[in-house]
């Protein structure tokens, strides 16, 4: 399968990257993991690709002023790899393990996924669990957005046109805090037919995300109200899953209807706070 | 509009103008005429394409050549030295870690690719990074076996040197 003809042009910087993305009928390239799929399915026809992937400032992985800070070039395997996110973020290193396949996760990286808000993708419900910021920069300037404020449906996010992915911010978390990424895999894709993602930190607060069971990834706080303070037992368990997904339209497709995905994201929800149980 | 690449293939330099809609596994295959990476399901499930690029094991069916301008790249065919076959190539012949053989060429290079970062992998682990790469003969058994038994080569000629 051969993609539509397009344009290409590589860059090396951020600025030059936006500069370059005045026209219309473009896409940013960056790993093409989900990109290229689409594209030689010609379900995506640009007319001109931006390749950012030689951009290597966007791949740093760093501590800065008490955040862990992700360029949107990293890819998922230097995620899963790097030092710093096992010691901070352990749930992004279990998390990262379990998108695609090996292969994938040399190429995939975090902004594209951000950026592409596929409803089963991994990382929505990670940086919504951890209360991330992503930061964006366009023609206009640099801005930084809440991840509970970026994704707004199917594969949209709040990225205008003429804006990229340039990092994921987390504050670092205070010690004794557990995390968790719990996801039920589609066999052949590993896409998340359900997974849920929490973070408690010491104080009893718990952020609670999921992903594949909406059209977009989202922090559920009927639940974490339900669990938040609370010991971790069978009874707040069993309260915050009857408290999940309450006015949550959930998807059916030919995978999983909409009654076995609500038991299934529920099931996971219930994994993931017994792996967070102190 | 063709770019022009510069790429290392097998450690021999190559320079091309090429359309940037090529997939890179047709810029091996069909003007390298490398045709031991080979295309399954084109994809990206597979794994039959899997090959290195800057030592990262890569299905190169969703790679366009372009992406890898300036990039150092491995196939099947550069991984034995010197008419040696490397550990793997030798374990899927000693352990029947093949049958018809399609697969093959993608499951050494993930296998590559997983004893780079973890030299004595679990069966566990070999299973885990092999779930990119389809076998549709030989139940995985042997191909699990003939990685470990890779591994056990590569620790035992590493304990002579």
């Amino acid at each position: 399968m051969i993609p539509v003809a397009f344009d290409y042009e590589k860059v090396k910087t951020v600025e030059e990257a936006i500069a370059a993305l005045s026209g219309d009928d473009l896409k940013i390239l960056a790993g093409g993991h989900s990109l290229i799929p689409a594209m030689k399915l010609r379900l995506s026809r640009p007319g001109k690709l931006i390749d950012i992937g030689g951009i290597t400032a966007l791949k740093d992985i760093k501590e800065e002023d008490g955040e862990i800070v992700i360029g949107a070039g990293a890819t998922h395997a230097d995620i899963m790899y790097h030092n710093l996110i096992r010691t901070h973020l352990p749930f992004f290193t279990e998390g990262a393990a379990t998108i695609g396949d090996m292969q994938v996760r040399n190429w995939g990286t975090i902004g594209g996924s951000l950026a592409h808000a596929d409803p089963a993708a991994d990382w929505p419900a990670m940086v919504l669990a951890a209360d991330a910021t992503i930061e964006m920069q366009g023609v206009k300037g640099r801005r930084n957005i809440k991840a509970t404020e970026f994704f707004t449906g199917l594969f949209a996010t709040v990225l205008e046109p003429n804006e990229l992915i340039t990092a994921v911010r987390i504050a670092i978390p205070p010690d004794g805090t557990k995390s968790t990424y719990q996801k039920f895999a589609q066999p052949a894709s590993r896409f998340a037919l359900a997974a849920c993602a929490v973070m408690r930190f010491p104080d009893g607060r718990t952020n609670i995300a999921f992903t594949g069971v909406g059209d977009h990834a989202f922090r559920d706080t009927g639940a974490e109200q339900a669990i938040s303070g609370k010991a971790i037992d069978d009874a707040s368990v069993e309260a915050a899953m009857l408290a999940a997904l309450q006015n949550v339209d959930v998807m059916s497709d030919h995978y999983a209807s909409e009654p076995y995905r609500r038991h299934l994201s529920k099931v996971y929800l219930k994994k993931a706070l017994m792996a967070v149980k102190s | 509009m063709s770019t022009r690449i510069n790429v290392t293939v097998n450690g021999l330099q190559y320079s091309h103008m090429v359309e940037p809609r090529l997939l890179l596994v047709n810029y091996l295959r069909d003007v390298l005429r490398l045709t031991g990476t080979h295309v399954g399901c084109d994809t990206s499930s597979c794994g039959a394409c899997t090959i290195h690029v800057n030592g990262k094991a890569t299905k190169c069916c969703t790679l366009l050549a372009v992406q890898a301008d300036g990039c150092e790249i491995t196939t099947i065919e550069g991984l034995s030295h010197n008419g040696e076959l490397h550990p793997l190539q030798e374990g899927f012949n000693e352990c029947h870690g093949l049958q018809c053989g399609f697969c093959t060429p993608g499951m050494i290079m993930m296998a590559a690719d997983l004893l780079q970062h973890n030299p004595q992998p679990t069966e566990e682990s070999i299973r885990h990074a092999l779930e990119g790469n389809f076998c549709r003969c030989t139940g995985y058994q042997n191909i699990v076996k003939s990685v470990q038994y890779a591994a056990e080569k590569m620790k035992m000629s590493e304990a002579v040197h």
